[in-house]
């Protein structure tokens, strides 16, 4: 890599901008203030010939830096895709002359937007760095698998089918998980009739059969450290053996336990063996074998069953489950099936408040449980008590209105799934408090981590809601708040075993492209491919660790002198670290507190009483940034005192760009993120709250340099605010000037 | 456009849904490289055309910009619209394909600018908003479409508008005689990730979406919210663009039925229940929504989205299956007729508006698959080993929401990377 600077600047005169701006003027710009070494102009700057044109600069005149002065940074992407060459844009077609009228009385203050954003690029690409890929880059390429039921079975057999090595750690002495325990499972494949074989057998066979899966039996995972491509685990037998390996990525499928039906005391568990869940109900079967399935208190053969849905969920119950586990109407009709199918003259009927069997095979499965001559009863059960011969189920039928008393052989209550997904890492530390109850104190309940992660910000993945670890969002569902770990099955979700197997494969893909990520010094979705990584200068470092704390990844640790230590392949490059730091000291190569720092310093601030208001914008690019493209798109206007500069995300927003901008004269500050909160849509998970928070503070600066509180705001934009974003800005213009000129003009 | 190079060391992605692209990109992000075909002029599929996402009330653009920087950002992916497969020969690791390209009338030149679209008349139904909207005849699908180009509409081409078209270019973007295209590809594996289409409402003859102008389809519905569709954002009448405040749902419209789609779809319970939040959205409390329903498949940990829904007073469910639709004639409304199976009560119930929950069709009939592979009795592509190197993702393998599809089409990628695999390990 040449080590000389040499920055091209290209002003592109299409769609317009050769009409509406001078664009001669705009080269001069680049050329003595942006200090450019190249400028040129050209009519249609992304058309074959443009290209053609800058790749030879590239090529032949050594420029390494590129600025364009064209459309959005988000269209024409492909054409403009230098290979190792440091790219920015100014972005005169979105950001100006879309957002201006095309009238006399704009011309002046839209050329003067234009020309900002030509000095705004030329100072950014200057501090830009094309990123070197990831010193730390480590290959390992074995996948390292929590849980040996049919998840981790499936993850395995997935990922070596692939030519990836993977490792099964499984706590108890067999594989198959509760599957292993079951006599048949959901069909899944047409016609979607009757029960079938589980196929655990045959998967162990497979795995036993395959020399790239390494399985441990009665071992738990009990350190696990590093990061993508180079994690070192600690497996431990139960005889207290320990070995480390090392992994390149991670399947977290620790699965689901069953809830614990002995809180169920009004529907019978407990007071009677006549009274199961549908684990009992599955030993049952299992221990009949294909014979009539007997009663467990006197071995009577079953003549009639009741199946109660959703005991002790979707309820808001004290300790009950409030959501839906997502499989057990079609278990219930699978079990109802054990009886009919043996002897079609057992009565068998389910009692519902919502069947839930979706899909093609969901409801061809239900059709057969019809055709079987099971009963299907809307209604809602109350009590099961336990009468002289056997449990008695009361319920309210919704269909007839009436309460009914039926006397079953066997009740079995449809429980639900409870994650296995380790400690919750957000709860808080209990203190050691000296008000503890010594009398009364109830054993605490000790929750075993499933991974041991020696990360700074705890052992295990985060927890969402009901303490699973899934995704928080609709399109990406195996989004990961720890780089290169992926929960796939019950633990993520409540779900059933045909969804629970797609759900590994889809995991196992993940974890194999986290390694392939981790090999290039790659970043992952949704900075894919991004190389550049956090880096920081420890000389100024105060170890205050805001940086490792407020990581919304955890990829940030304390070394043991106590400053932070970047583990590169965990960092999704959102430059959380970066807006947190006090002293800056951390930053990417392109992207830094300079080069956004040093566009706010380019832009020319007019003199007080010019009446020319400079307004800032920071604006995410994930979503805010969209927005005010297609708002242009449309046809919508804004201030021309506007200037935007993208942000990864608004955590990566130093305070000292605010503070800096508010002393160098900007009359109005915005700030744009993603919604944040319970339903949050940063893609950085936290990074949009963290500045709300930041920028809650940012009233101390405001009194101490005496401006006006209302100059800057924070705010939280979706893609789709094409009309609100730019009304925010236009309610900033006005703000100014009802509040005045900032009296910080130099 | 450049030419297109692959092996059968390549990975072919039939349709540019969030699947398909989702499985696209998934597999080009592990450095296999991928070529994804959309038979429309662009990206985006049926989620484009939806206002939120259930049950966190999001946005789908804002996914699918994460999606389309990945897309373009990444060098493996080459990504073919207006391009359909039209035959397909071969074994796993070895498949010949045959695409064939539409034309599209503009060139890469395009930058969008917009100036084809002032200077053209002529104005179609747009697809994009279930024919409930026109739009011009040069037009860029929607604000988000990808590619980023204009499409001039066939229909037009031959008509002084397409001259018009023509020499409003600046760019020499617009190029009147291009033809059908065909090119022949080796490819190592097939993710099959064409879709589904809503349930034609119309069959469903005692709903008479065909007949009562206040009968909607749900995907219909769904197209008012959006600010730049067909009512502007507004939730109103077809027949006299008055508010709707008063809508019935009628869940499981051509769905789990003999005569019509015999599967659940899974989506509309969700579906619905979202819409009721948009009548919240719009109104305030000044809204009534009745949802008639078999069972409410609020299925998982997303029940508690139905637990809020049920919770609020204006939202009334109702169990039945509607028997008819009629039309009071004075007012537009329609009344539905049916028996309420909670209690038996007969009702004959007027709305402003009807909002059908239509099924999930595969969009890919049956008999029309390019190769032999398993289809079961619903139209989906089953999980078979007969399929070979082909595998289905998202809702051609199933009714699916859009979580469950992407999880589906993750996972078809790496079945698709193990067929490659395969292949390069044993060519070297």
């Amino acid at each position: 890599m040449a080590d000389e600077i040499k920055v091209g600047a290209y002003i592109c005169k299409g769609c317009g901008l050769g009409e509406r701006l001078d664009c001669g003027q705009l080269a001069t710009i680049a050329e003595r203030e942006g200090k450019a070494n190249l400028v040129r102009e050209h009519e249609f700057l992304c058309n074959a010939e443009g290209v053609a044109m800058i790749q030879n600069d590239i090529d032949n005149e050594g420029v390494n830096k590129v600025m364009i002065a064209a459309c959005s940074r988000r269209s024409k992407t492909e054409a403009f895709n230098f290979e190792n060459v440091a790219i920015t844009r100014a972005n005169l077609r979105e950001g100006v002359i879309w957002v201006r009228p095309d009238t006399d009385e704009a011309r002046e203050t839209t050329e003067e937007m234009a020309a900002d954003y030509v000095r705004m690029g030329c100072a950014e690409i200057k501090y830009m760095t094309l990123p070197h890929s990831n010193a730390e880059a480590a290959s390992n390429n074995s996948l390292l698998v929590a849980g040996g039921g049919i998840v981790g079975m499936t993850a395995a057999i997935e990922a070596a089918a692939a030519g990836y090595p993977v490792t099964i750690v499984e706590k108890s002495s067999q594989l198959g998980g509760s599957a292993a325990f079951e006599y048949k499972r959901v069909p899944e494949h047409m016609p979607y009739a009757d029960p079938e074989d589980t196929g655990v057998a045959e998967m162990i066979a497979r795995i036993e059969g395959d020399s790239k899966i390494t399985v441990h039996l009665n071992s738990t995972i009990t350190k696990t450290s590093g990061a993508p491509g180079r994690f070192s685990a600690d497996i431990s037998t139960e005889s207290g053996s320990t070995t480390t390996e090392n992994f390149g990525a991670i399947i977290m499928a620790s699965g689901a336990r069953n809830y614990d039906a002995s809180q169920l005391p009004e529907l019978g568990y407990g007071k009677t063996p006549d009274v199961v869940d549908q684990a009992g109900l599955e030993k049952l079967a299992m221990e009949a074998n294909g014979g009539p399935i007997k009663r467990p208190s006197d071995g009577k053969e079953i003549e009639n069953i009741v199946f109660v849905q959703c005991a002790g969920q979707r309820s808001t119950k004290e300790g009950h489950l409030p959501y839906c586990s997502g499989h057990c109407c079609l278990t219930s009709i699978k079990q109802a099936m054990y009886f009919k199918d043996q002897n079609p003259k057992i009565d068998t009927n389910i009692i519902y408040s919502d069947l839930r069997t979706p899909g093609a095979g969901g409801e061809d499965f239900y059709r057969s449980g019809q055709k079987k001559g099971i009963t299907f009863t809307k209604g809602s059960v109350s009590e099961v008590t336990v009468g002289a011969n056997g449990p008695e189920v009361k319920f309210s039928d919704l269909i007839l209105a009436q309460e009914v008393n039926e006397k079953a052989d066997l009740v079995v209550l449809a429980t639900g799934q409870v994650p296995n997904s380790g400690v919750d890492i957000d709860l808080p530390v209990t203190a050691a408090d000296e008000d503890i109850d010594l009398d009364n104190l109830v054993p605490e309940v000790k929750v075993e981590s499933i991974l041991n992660l020696t990360y700074r910000q705890g052992p295990d993945l985060p927890h969402l809601k009901y303490g699973f670890n899934d995704s928080h969002f609709i399109c990406f569902p195996y989004e990961t708040r720890r780089t290169g770990i992926y929960s796939a099955g019950p633990v993520r979700r409540p779900m059933d075993m045909a969804q629970a197997k797609e759900d590994a494969t889809g995991a196992a893909l993940k974890a194999i492209q986290a390694l392939e990520n981790a090999r290039l010094g790659r970043a992952a979705h949704p900075r894919s491919g991004d190389l550049s990584f956090p880096s920081f200068r420890k000389e100024g470092c105060t170890q205050c660790k805001r940086c490792t704390v407020e990581c919304p990844f955890g990829a940030i640790d304390e070394d043991k002198e106590r400053y932070p230590q970047f583990n590169e392949s965990r960092c999704r490059r959102c430059g959380t670290c970066m807006g947190a730091c006090p002293v800056r000291v951390i930053s990417f190569e392109n992207y830094s507190v300079e080069t956004v720092g040093q566009q706010l310093k380019a832009v020319d601030i007019p003199d007080e009483f010019d009446e020319k208001p400079r307004i800032l914008v920071l604006a995410c690019e994930n979503d805010a940034y969209p927005a005010l493209d297609m708002a242009a798109q449309n046809g919508n206007t804004y201030s021309a005192f506007t200037r935007v500069v993208p942000v990864r995300c608004l955590g990566s927003v130093n305070t000292i760009w605010i503070t800096d901008a508010l002393n160098s004269g900007y009359d109005g500050i915005i700030l744009m993120g993603c919604q944040k909160g319970e339903n949050y849509q940063c893609h950085f998970v936290k990074g949009s709250e963290i500045a709300h928070v930041r920028m809650s503070k940012i009233d101390d600066t405001l009194q101490s340099l005496s401006l006006e509180a209302e100059r800057v705001a924070t705010y939280e934009v979706a893609i789709t605010d094409i009309e609100r974003a730019p009304q925010l800005i236009n309610d900033m213009a006005e703000t100014v000037e009802r509040v005045g000129m900032s009296p910080f003009k130099f | 456009m450049s030419d297109v190079i692959a092996t059968n060391q390549t990975i072919l992605v039939v349709g540019g849904g969030i699947s398909g692209v989702t499985a696209a990109i998934e597999a080009a992000e592990c450095g296999k490289q991928v070529i994804l075909v959309e038979k429309n002029p662009s990206l985006g599929g049926r989620v484009s055309q939806l206002y939120k996402y259930f049950p966190k009330l999001c946005f789908p653009s804002c996914g699918m910009e994460i999606n389309l920087r990945r897309a373009k950002a990444n060098r493996n992916l080459n990504i073919l619209t207006m391009t359909e497969v039209s035959a397909v020969s071969g074994e796993s690791g070895n498949y010949s394909v045959t695409l064939k390209t539409s034309p599209r009338y503009v060139n890469e030149n395009c930058t969008a600018c917009g100036e084809c679209e002032k200077a053209v008349e002529a104005e179609f139904d747009s697809e994009y908003d279930y024919g409930m909207k026109k739009r011009k005849g040069a037009y860029l699908p929607f604000n988000m479409s990808y590619p980023q180009r204009y499409v001039l509409d066939p229909k037009m081409i031959g008509t002084p508008d397409a001259d018009k078209a023509r020499e409003a270019c600046k760019y020499d973007a617009i190029d009147l005689d291009m033809q059908e295209s065909e090119t022949t590809l080796t490819v190592g594996a097939i993710i099959w990730a064409t879709g589904w289409q809503p349930y034609d409402a119309d069959k469903i003859q005692p709903y008479g979406h065909d007949r009562f102008d206040n009968v909607v389809s749900s995907v219909e519905f769904e197209r008012m919210l959006d600010p730049f569709g067909p009512t502007g954002g507004k939730i109103v009448r077809p027949s006299d663009g008055k508010e709707a405040k008063d809508v019935a749902f009628i869940q499981c419209a051509g769905s789990r039925d003999h005569n019509h789609l015999r599967h659940c779809s899974r989506i509309c319970c969700m579906a619905t229940l979202k819409q009721t939040t948009y009548l919240r959205e719009k109104f305030g409390d000044d809204f009534k929504a009745s949802v008639y329903y078999i069972d409410i498949r609020a299925i998982d940990r997303i029940d508690d989205f139905y637990q809020k829904v049920q919770a609020d007073e204006n939202v009334t469910f109702v169990k039945s299956k509607v028997a008819s639709i009629t039309e009071d004639k004075e007012t537009g409304n329609p009344i539905l007729h049916g028996v309420n199976t909670e209690g038996y009560q007969r009702y004959s119930n007027p709305h402003d508006l009807v909002v059908l929950a239509v099924g999930m069709e595969p969009s890919v009939a049956k008999d029309s698959f390019p190769i032999d592979v398993k289809i079961n009795d619903n139209g989906f592509i089953e999980a078979d080993e007969a399929n070979g190197g082909i595998f289905a993702a998202g809702c051609s393998s199933d009714a699916l929401d859009v979580n469950r599809a992407v999880q589906s089409a993750t996972a078809s990628a790496l079945r698709a990377i193990q067929v490659v695999n395969r292949v390069a390990g044993t060519e070297g």
